[in-house]
């Protein structure tokens, strides 16, 4: 389960890394728990409300875990194009790549951002869980490369991200960069209220909004600055509770859930980051060559249950009396009203429309296959003329 | 949190009022919080009968999935289905709104055994 009990006082544990917010946690009363050795709020009051508030108006997230790590030299693009599923020299600066990181046999060893900040210099936003060894992975494979240099920013930045359909009139409150201009997978290095930041329209919510790397003494203050100017806004602090329900609603993968090392893009539904055609080829691609030739024998699809009860990681997914597969995420879901649910399916159960069971605590509950995403994407995709 | 006086206890969390030979029997204010946002209360048919610390239903919250032990023998004579269309009434309001079942108690002396609500907060901050 992603959830560890919260009952035990956890802020005592001297292992546990606190973000540049942990004062600003414990002063608004959120209730605090381990997330891959780091010391994050679950929620402030209440999941569902933070949930819906980022839906209807803004929330702001602190999301200070996540890995930043800077990639730079004459061959940095050569690296990062052997390395990683989509195609690198396709990303132009100012812009921000979706793509995986692949073992040999295709596996997923993370999924994350490439933000090209200059011509040999690129900037990569990674999974809490997967920064350490993602950047020994990136570091080995340097090797093979004369001039570049993999470097673990993690602990210099802290990172915001303000999510929600007030999001852009929220920050534009703050700078005097005129962020309607900015598309979705763009960013920008400006500053918010005298804060010098890296600003990129993207996030995990299926909502328009903003994802900000700022200096990690510096988060606190600005915190303070967009939540002051989000007031009468309807700005919300949201936990990782609601985030992991937003992400489920738009079907977004979370490492640890639907992706693994042994899950490939193709059968994680990410067959759009995978460009088979690079000429120098890349880290897992024979696998992928193969899979993309012959299917895949299991996909990620989406699943809704009858009832109430909440399928969650594990439970098993059934036709009849055979097992077809296994649910990876559930939730209870605030803007349909009722419980959703991600998994992997064998292919030849996966059609949407094809009713199966999910046996949740031994209980055999009717569910059917759905198309994704569950609820629609409200991601600005188009700049304002 | 607020725990009532004249309430008894459990130490799966369970609260107790005695009304003339009936058990009203919800969750405390600590489990409605453990458990976050409560969003389906799993409720047992009226008529079935229950012996102290059997499972009497299911509390899924966005984050977890709990079981409800009944802290009481009898039979189940009212289930609170309200909760069907509002179940966050067990986290707005858990000794009230928010309560689970009613049971005709087959022995009534069986909850002098449970805790007073200063053994249940002691039982609280041990087990922190």
């Amino acid at each position: 389960m992603l959830w560890v009990e919260v009952s035990k006082d956890i802020t005592i544990m001297p292992s546990l890394i606190k973000t540049p917010l942990y004062q600003t946690h414990v002063d608004l009363a959120g209730k605090l728990i381990e997330f891959h050795g780091w010391l994050l709020p679950l929620s402030y009051k209440s999941i569902m409300d933070e949930a819906r508030a980022v839906r209807e108006r803004v929330g702001v997230f602190d999301i200070s875990h996540m890995g930043e790590v800077q990639v730079y030299g004459r061959n940095a693009l050569e690296l990062l194009q052997y390395t990683t599923s989509n195609d690198v020299t396709a990303l132009e600066e100012g812009r921000v790549q979706y793509t995986t990181l692949l073992n040999d046999d295709g596996g997923i060893l993370d999924d994350f951002l490439i933000y090209r900040v200059g011509v040999e210099r690129y900037f990569l936003c990674l999974n809490a869980t997967n920064t350490q060894r993602a950047v020994s992975w990136l570091a080995n494979q340097a090797l093979h490369f004369p001039e570049v240099e993999v470097k673990d920013l993690t602990h210099h930045f802290g990172m915001l991200s303000v999510q929600g359909p007030n999001a852009e009139a929220l920050l534009m409150k703050t700078t005097k960069t005129d962020l309607s201009k900015l598309e979705y997978y763009q960013f920008v290095i400006c500053s918010l209220g005298g804060y010098s930041v890296i600003l990129s329209r993207t996030g995990y919510t299926g909502e328009d909004g903003f994802e900000i790397f700022c200096e990690w003494r510096e988060t606190p203050a600005l915190w303070k600055l967009i939540n002051n100017r989000g007031k009468n806004l309807g700005l919300v602090p949201v936990g990782l509770g609601a985030r992991d329900v937003l992400r489920q609603e738009m079907c977004f993968p979370l490492y640890g859930h639907e992706l693994n090392d042994d899950i490939t893009p193709y059968e994680a539904g990410l067959g759009w980051l995978v460009t088979l055609e690079k000429e120098e080829g890349f880290i897992g691609c024979e696998v992928l060559v193969n899979q993309y030739r012959h299917g895949v024998k299991r996909k990620l699809v989406a699943v809704e249950t009858v009832g109430r009860n909440i399928a969650r990681q594990g439970h098993p997914i059934m036709v009849g009396s055979e097992l077809v597969g296994e649910v990876t995420s559930g939730t209870m879901s605030p803007t349909l009203n009722k419980p959703i649910a991600l998994g992997f399916v064998n292919t030849e159960h996966c059609q949407v429309g094809a009713k199966v069971k999910v046996s949740i605590r031994g209980n055999m509950c009717d569910a059917i296959i759905v198309d994704k995403p569950f609820t629609q994407s409200n991601v600005k995709k188009k700049p304002k003329t | 949190m607020k725990f009532p006086d004249d309430l008894k206890y459990s130490k799966e969390h369970e609260w107790v009022r005695s009304e003339d030979g009936t058990a009203v029997i919800g969750i405390t204010d600590f489990a409605q919080d453990e458990l976050g946002d409560i969003v389906f209360v799993e409720m047992p048919e009226v008529g079935t009968t229950l012996n102290a610390s059997d499972s009497f239903g299911v509390a899924e919250s966005v984050k977890t999935v709990s079981d409800l032990f009944s802290p009481i023998s009898g039979q189940v004579i009212e289930v609170n289905i309200s909760l069907e269309n509002e179940p966050e009434s067990v986290n707005n309001s858990p000794y009230d709104k928010g309560w689970m079942i009613k049971i005709k108690m087959s022995d009534p002396q069986e909850i002098n055994s449970l805790l007073s609500v200063d053994e249940y907060k002691a039982f609280i901050l041990e087990s922190k």
